[in-house]
């Protein structure tokens, strides 16, 4: 085997064959087994959930505008949150990069031609699917108004809404996650190319592998939850009906199990994208690789730890209150080593604003903001508060929306020109990231105010006093809105009319860009052999073009 | 191009040989049963939480289950753990026929064990009213624990119930592997879709072993009450 | 995973031993060992696991990165366990007030 540092002005551009023109028709997509489809498969259908879920985050910022309510029946409301957060949690933000960048990339970067498993890879996207087809059934068939956490009595026993098609999709879809996190794992540690040891893996692998665990580890718990849930609902009886002795706060223990495990599904990979991005466009190497390994580690360890500080105001123990309020204190940690080491990679960088970047940037100082809320909520006699208020609603947006989202809008800028073989108007994608980012900020930064001022989240009406930062936040909601609708614009164009792409237009590091844009179906000619550290920027010959 | 070397039947080219395939399958086995015991792990917990808050319940309850089948299916099911493991190493050393004989008696052995199950345990059960949700019925005569041993029963159903799904799912997996096996698929060079397979069904026998002190043995039999 | 072969004998020898361990779970149950009956029965229920893990799935033959793995899902459903019992079992714990605590009703007289 020989090195595959190719030259990169060799590489022939322009009708080659890749993997987007190596077979054409609907069977050929609908059928594959090549990783790079399945991601695009991904793409297209997390994209169209994105939307869906948006679209009824409008409907309720339409329906806040006035204090009783402009647009939409309480009951009716109740419906749009609970499907907004079904969609948005379980069929955007979970599989989100995971299953969209960490498809693609995993094989490229570790030097493979393909996940471990290339047809569970597929069963698995198909898995998706049909989860999201229940769902969706249930969205027609009159919706759901439990809230997103299926909290009992409410959803076993009263609920006169589709629980179970709704509890069904997202039992089947979590089979998803699962088997994308089992081929993540066995593919990362029997799939490396020579030379690649653990510690010169890019940092976006040691995330994708963190968020692996999670994957494998909680996703079975709330598809036992629901399970059972499901069966209470059937059956009229279950193990958590008070009149049989059963306790609706075990739901919870069970539900939160996974669901805290599962915010931290949703950030890491965005962690691992803020890696890649941040030292491509400081051209530096990261500060404290080993820290940041390690922090993705812990991040998944301690996320199993803390799901108790959902549960503070519900009646749980106040000794168990103490320990998940300690222990949520310390996940804390690892997180912040990473935004300092971030910073720290920054420091003396030679940086560029490209859009990528600028959405890392506002990663950091977003995701900061929600991270820093965070305490507020897991300090005890705080939380008695703030649950069940708008603090609750701008904490997690911030860190999901400010974090998640748009960690994952820059890798999906950065990998672009890898994954369509095109370039993107870079004037549009700069302008449509500060559109996100003022947009954001002006629909959530009120909602940490209303929060703390006392307005319930949940509600279909709220006191009068509260209507301005409601006004404001539902104004700052339309601009989000068009903030996301541009890039999608720009984006499908630039798949057809944009400039076409080298194999490396940033500049960047790591064995994906050493292929082809887009690459051919094997990924590789030759697999490479690795001799390097991770972002190698100061010895690089590598430069833009 | 880079020329690769002829592989053995059944080579998954994303691999670099079948060692790294055998290692990758079978560590993909173990990652999916970690998934297994957190899956069956929720049930297992609530059941732990529940015992603890309602043990007098659920002795009662347990008192009402049939210990000889419950044992009897142990030892079923614990013969069928041999038999696939023979099945495996007659693979390892090349004989056909044996791992044809010994998937069909695992696979017998499996099916005597849902037999049981169900026509004797469960169906008894609900003859004597003791299936939640399809007219329980609490008797007077467990006294103060009478109105908790709804829940044991429930445990006892969705566990074993969730536990026979699996077995089930086994069967159909072993009929799939004794075709293969028939038409001579596995030979000491290959024979992972066995061994990994080997591991579910082991599995699920480990899933039992618990299963069976926990719902059959609570709180003794030395009280007299029971069989 | 392994290429090794274990002999006839060792997996005839482990299906005795579980039967046997079977057979000693039940027998147990009808001798009144008060709480003792339930720590008998999950040791020897995992003695039987172990048993069946290392030998019918070959986990004595295999890498260490196994074994990892296998610790790790039983250290998560532990975590499950525990931390869910810790509310579960001390709900009824309420804390009454003592020490400096009780003072309080007479320092909200004077202020």
């Amino acid at each position: 085997m020989s090195t595959a540092t190719l030259d990169v002005h060799e590489v022939p551009t322009g009708s080659r064959v890749n993997y987007l023109n190596a077979q054409y028709g609907v069977k050929s997509w609908l059928l594959t087994t090549d990783h790079k489809r399945i991601a695009l498969l991904y793409l297209f259908s997390i994209t169209l959930m994105f939307f869906v879920g948006g679209t009824f985050a409008v409907l309720m910022r339409l329906h806040l505008i006035e204090p009783q309510g402009a647009l939409v029946q309480p009951e009716t409301y109740n419906k749009l949150f609970t499907m907004h957060g079904v969609i948005m949690v379980f069929f955007f933000l979970v599989p989100s990069i995971p299953a969209t960048l960490g498809n693609f990339l995993v094989p490229m970067m570790i030097g493979a031609r393909d996940l471990a498993f290339p047809r569970l890879n597929l069963l698995s996207w198909y898995i998706y699917i049909i989860g999201a087809i229940f769902t969706l059934y249930a969205v027609i068939s009159g919706g759901v108004d439990t809230g997103w956490t299926f909290y009992t009595p409410y959803s076993s026993s009263f609920s006169h809404t589709s629980v179970i098609p709704t509890a069904l999709g997202v039992f089947i879809t979590g089979f998803s996650s699962i088997l994308t996190g089992l081929n993540f794992v066995v593919t990362i540690h029997k799939m490396r190319a020579p030379g690649l040891t653990w510690f010169r893996l890019p940092l976006f692998i040691w995330a994708i592998y963190a968020t692996s665990i999670i994957f494998i580890l909680g996703t079975p718990v709330i598809a036992i939850t629901l399970f059972l849930l499901g069966l209470e609902r059937l059956l009229h009886i279950g193990i958590f009906d008070p009149a049989i002795g059963g306790d609706p706060i075990l739901f919870q223990h069970l539900f939160w199990f996974y669901s805290h495990p599962a915010v931290y599904i949703m950030i890491l990979p965005g962690m691992g994208v803020m890696s890649e991005l941040i030292t491509c466009f400081s051209r530096k190497r990261i500060f404290g690789y080993s820290f940041v390994a390690f922090s993705s580690l812990s991040i998944a360890v301690i996320s199993f730890l803390v799901w108790g500080h959902h549960m503070f105001v519900t009646g749980q123990s106040i000794y168990a209150g103490l320990t998940f309020s300690v222990l949520s204190f310390m996940v804390a940690i690892p997180s912040a080593v990473k935004v300092f080491n971030w910073t720290a990679t920054l420091y003396k960088g030679s940086i560029s604003y490209d859009a990528p970047m600028l959405y890392a940037l506002g990663f950091i100082g977003l995701f900061t903001m929600g991270g820093l809320t965070g305490f507020f909520l897991a300090s005890l006699a705080t939380d008695v508060h703030l649950n069940g208020t708008y603090f609750i609603v701008a904490h997690f947006h911030y860190i999901m929306v400010g974090g998640a989202v748009m960690a994952y809008l820059g890798g999906i800028h950065f990998w672009w020109p890898k994954i369509t073989g095109r370039l993107y108007p870079d004037g549009w994608a700069r302008f449509a990231a500060l559109v996100i980012f003022v947009g954001f900020n002006l629909t959530f930064f009120p909602q940490f105010m209303l929060g703390y001022l006392g307005m319930p989240r949940r509600y279909a009406v709220y006191p009068s006093e509260f209507q301005v930062l409601n006004v404001m936040s539902s104004a700052g909601a339309s601009i989000l809105g068009i903030g996301y609708l541009i890039p999608l614009i720009y984006l499908t164009w630039s798949m057809r009319y944009g400039p076409t792409a080298g194999p490396n237009p940033w500049g960047a590091k790591g064995l994906e860009w050493t292929t082809p844009s887009p690459p051919p179906t094997e990924n590789f000619e030759e697999i490479p052999v690795v001799t390097e550290d991770a972002y190698d920027y100061a010895h690089s010959t590598v430069t833009r073009g | 191009m880079a020329v690769h070397n002829a592989h053995p039947p059944g080579f998954a080219h994303q691999f670099e040989d079948m060692e790294q395939q055998r290692e990758a399958g079978s560590l993909g086995m173990w990652v999916f049963l970690l998934t297994e015991l957190m899956f069956f792990g929720g049930l297992f917990a609530s059941y732990i939480i529940y015992r603890a808050l309602y043990l007098p319940s659920f002795e009662k309850g347990s008192h009402l289950l049939d210990v000889r089948f419950g044992a009897l299916n142990t030892a079923v099911l614990l013969a069928s753990s041999l038999t696939m493991a023979l099945a495996i190493r007659s693979a390892q050393v090349g004989r056909r026929r044996a791992q044809v004989g010994f998937l069909i008696t695992t696979m017998i052995l499996g099916a005597a064990f849902l037999a049981i199950k169900f026509t004797f345990e469960w169906h008894h059960d609900y003859v004597e009213h003791l299936v939640p949700g399809f007219g329980f019925v609490i008797n007077s005569d467990w006294g103060a624990a009478g109105p908790h041993v709804p829940m044991f029963f429930c445990f006892y159903f969705f566990m074993t119930g969730l536990h026979a799904i699996h077995m089930i799912i086994g069967l159909g997996i072993l009929t799939a592997l004794t075709i293969m096996a028939h038409r001579g698929r596995f030979n000491p060079q290959y024979y992972s879709p066995l061994e990994v397979s080997g591991l579910y069904w082991h599995f699920v026998d480990i899933v039992w072993i618990f299963l069976f002190p926990l719902l059959y043995l609570i709180g003794g039999r030395y009280m007299g009450a029971g069989h | 995973m392994s290429e090794h072969i274990v002999p006839l004998r060792v997996y005839i020898g482990i299906f005795v031993a579980l039967l046997l361990l079977t057979a000693l779970t039940t027998g147990v149950a009808y001798v009144d060992l008060g709480a003792f009956n339930t720590v008998a029965a999950l040791a020897i229920a995992i003695v039987k696991m172990l048993l069946v893990v290392l030998f019918f799935m070959h986990v004595k033959y295999s890498s260490g990165l196994t074994k990892v793995f296998i610790l790790a899902g039983v250290l998560f459903f532990a975590i499950l366990v525990t931390l869910t019992l810790a509310d579960e079992l001390t709900r009824h714990w309420s804390p009454t007030p003592s020490g400096w605590g009780a003072l309080l009703p007479f320092v909200t007289r004077f202020f």
